[in-house]
């Protein structure tokens, strides 16, 4: 059995508990061993994008205790994995460190590298379109970029084809930022703010029920977007469309 | 010029007050960016193409002092005057020495975007020297007194019917007509008329050839030939990173520049002035302005491969919901935020923070520079260095100790979410930057990790 620790990042742990629910869920009914060690936090993500990435020191250690025994680690955000693949350090056990960024996985990378997912159990009867968040998409490659000449691929897309009665949607621009950017979001209020409307509008241009993504953090930016302008169309994290064996996903 | 007054942020929140001009804005560059794609994919080698543009500007910066000194050989050997300038005051010096000698008051000059960064239209308008800018979009913001807000589309955050009052007022066009190419025309006569009275050009250099001691000047409009062709004095401004090795490695540039910078796949004009023709002097002014400093930088060396085609301005969704000015620096965008530290540290402090790191710059820089990994890095010196607030600092430093603690993290997490859900008023007031166009999200009742010792730990 595949022994996977489960790391959940600390916004997800504090306001979206059914994304951490959903992605043990799932990830159990796939057949892993799941662990979830339960002193850990944050990744130092919010230090680091600010440019305090040496106030990280504690949260990295605290990281690598926590981790340092998983065949894997998977996280449901594209985002804090990438920053532990490309910042985690350890003064103490740097080779643990180094096994540990090696070893962390995004959830649908997880899924269609590691396990090869080929079949689910799911259904999300709903129009659904996919924000492809940018560190995620860029920074772990899952997907192909539109800025590159390459063969198509999606490894979410892949995942969510699985699934039963899912429409995904095709958007206008399929892989423009938010606007979320972790700090970003305040200290560029504006900018923030407007990219975030503008991504949500391609998606309520196609008509969606719901906007799913890989990284609950930009979901986060464009579910306050939608509900202050009073919108019908609700954000979804990937694991739980995935997850979801009833019509409607839970809240 | 608009002098630096405000941060990023607050001179893209004055941009952004106007929506539906930033619609457009970012419209029209997204289409520039659709266009590039479109030419980018016509080549199936085109990844291959960035590769090795990489490396041989890789190549150039590695061995940058001798192809220096290989090119000012040939250059002389052809007859081109050579000229050094350490920063950006020597290099408008030389210019205007090279005007007095000719008693020189009036100059037409094509797009150079190492003249913005020295400064050089105001230093010469000081001394007394009237320069016409001679591509449209320069013209245009010239007229307007106004720096350019793109290195490639110095003009594109102006439409049509304002070019067309500012053409009313200054070239006399009747007041109302805003048809382009009736603007065009206009411009064209009055233009023409400086190219056939004034004795000096000057232009930039795209890429100088150390091989052959030539240069290499790409516009669309043929404004530089203009000038060069019909002057007595042509004076040619490079930074020193401009340069390539030999000839042949021109076809992997000029593919690129175009294509990445408009989706043309090359540029109108890609003029070759190798030397001067009979009875011309030709200058070539060859400018450091803290290049040589930023060379020494290692993590940041590779900015210094830039072929100023914009692309990753076009690409950027930052700069196209901001606009080019709200970086107050000569380059703009993604690519401008990470040479702008580089030449001043304190006033520049802003700029790498003005991007979410998404990465779509370096995926469309054609030599492949890693721009937004150099906006991290930039973040961590800038940091280092001290031009954070010091409420930002100590903010990081609580967040930093309670998200290493394990039991500081529970315990202000669920207080936190306690609060949000007792007294919303503490976040959702006017003092939260996400609360103003927002909505907080719902704190649930339990974490997961509460959930989880709940229901799964026995």
């Amino acid at each position: 059995m595949t022994r996977v620790g489960l790391f959940i990042p600390c916004y997800v742990d504090q306001f979206y508990p059914q994304v951490g629910i959903a992605t043990l869920q799932l990830l159990e009914k796939l057949g892993c061993e799941v662990f979830f060690p339960m002193q850990q936090t944050c990744c130092g993500q919010p230090m680091a994008n600010s440019g305090y990435e040496h106030l990280g020191a504690g949260c990295n250690e605290n990281f690598v205790k926590d981790f340092a025994s998983f065949d894997y680690i998977v996280c449901p955000s594209g985002s804090c994995t990438l920053h532990v693949k490309d910042h985690l350090h350890s003064a103490r056990d740097e080779h643990a460190a180094s096994q540990i960024r090696s070893r962390i996985y995004e959830l649908s990378e997880f899924l269609t590298d590691v396990l090869k997912v080929e079949q689910l159990e799911a259904r999300f009867p709903y129009r659904v379109g996919l924000h492809q968040s940018c560190h995620g998409q860029r920074g772990l490659m899952m997907s192909q970029m539109t800025e590159l000449v390459a063969a198509p691929f999606s490894k979410p897309v892949q995942l969510l084809k699985l699934v039963e009665g899912l429409e995904l949607v095709a958007l206008n621009r399929k892989d423009e930022c938010c606007g979320f950017g972790g700090t970003f979001c305040v200290t560029e209020e504006a900018v923030s703010v407007k990219m975030g409307k503008d991504r949500v509008a391609d998606h309520e241009q196609q008509g969606v029920a719901y906007i799913a993504g890989a990284d609950m953090s930009c979901l986060m930016h464009m579910e306050g977007i939608l509900r202050r302008k009073g919108s019908a169309v609700k954000v979804i994290h990937i694991a739980e469309i995935l997850n979801s064996v009833i019509d409607e996903p839970a809240n | 010029m608009n002098q630096r007054i405000k941060d990023h942020p607050d001179l893209a929140e004055k941009f952004n007050a106007d929506e539906a001009r930033v619609n457009w804005h970012d419209e029209t560059l997204w289409w520039i960016r659709q266009k590039r794609d479109k030419a980018a994919w016509l080549l199936p080698e085109w990844e291959q193409l960035r590769e090795t543009a990489s490396l041989i500007k890789h190549n150039v910066l590695s061995n940058l002092s001798e192809y220096l000194l290989q090119f000012e050989q040939k250059a002389r050997e052809n007859g081109i005057v050579v000229h050094w300038a350490a920063d950006g005051d020597e290099h408008n010096r030389i210019v205007h020495s090279i005007l007095k000698q000719h008693g020189i008051t009036q100059i037409v000059k094509s797009k150079s975007m190492l003249t913005e960064e020295c400064h050089l239209n105001h230093y010469l308008a000081d001394n007394g020297v009237d320069v016409v800018d001679t591509d449209l979009g320069e013209r245009i913001v010239q007229l307007a007194k106004e720096p350019p807000s793109h290195i490639v589309l110095p003009c594109i955050h102006w439409k049509k019917e304002e070019i067309g009052e500012l053409f009313h007022e200054h070239l006399g066009t009747p007041k109302g007509n805003a048809d382009p190419q009736f603007l065009t025309h206009a411009a064209r006569l009055s233009l023409r008329k400086n190219f056939l009275e004034r004795k000096v050009a000057l232009t930039g250099v795209n890429f100088a050839v150390a091989e052959t001691g030539e240069f290499v000047v790409c516009t669309n409009e043929g404004n530089a030939d203009m000038g060069a062709h019909l002057s007595d004095v042509h004076i040619a401004c490079m930074g020193i990173e401009k340069l390539i090795p030999q000839r042949k490695h021109l076809g992997v540039f000029l593919r690129l520049l175009t294509r990445s910078a408009t989706g043309q796949p090359i540029t109108t004009y890609s003029s070759h002035f190798a030397k001067p023709r009979k009875g011309q002097e030709m200058h070539i002014v060859l400018v450091d302005n803290g290049r040589s400093a930023h060379l020494g930088k290692e993590s940041f060396r590779n900015a210094l491969k830039c072929i100023r085609c914009g692309a990753c301005m076009n690409t950027c969704p930052v700069y196209r919901r901001s606009g080019g000015h709200s970086y107050h620096n000569a380059v703009a965008g993604p690519i401008g935020s990470i040479l702008a530290p580089n030449f001043d540290m304190r006033a520049n402090a802003d700029l790498p923070f003005a991007s979410t790191l998404c990465g779509s710059c370096s995926n469309v820089c054609p030599v492949k520079i890693d721009i937004h990994n150099q906006l991290y890095q930039w973040r961590q010196v800038l940091v280092k260095e001290g031009f954070t607030p010091r409420a930002k600092t100590a903010a990081m430093k609580a967040m930093a100790v309670t998200l290493a603690n394990p039991g500081m993290y529970k315990i202000a997490g669920k207080m936190g979410r306690i609060a949000m859900r007792a007294v919303p008023g503490l976040v959702n007031n006017k003092f939260n930057p996400w609360y103003n166009q927002r909505e907080m999200p719902v704190p649930p009742k339990e974490s997961f990790k509460e959930w989880y010792q709940k229901n799964r730990k026995s």
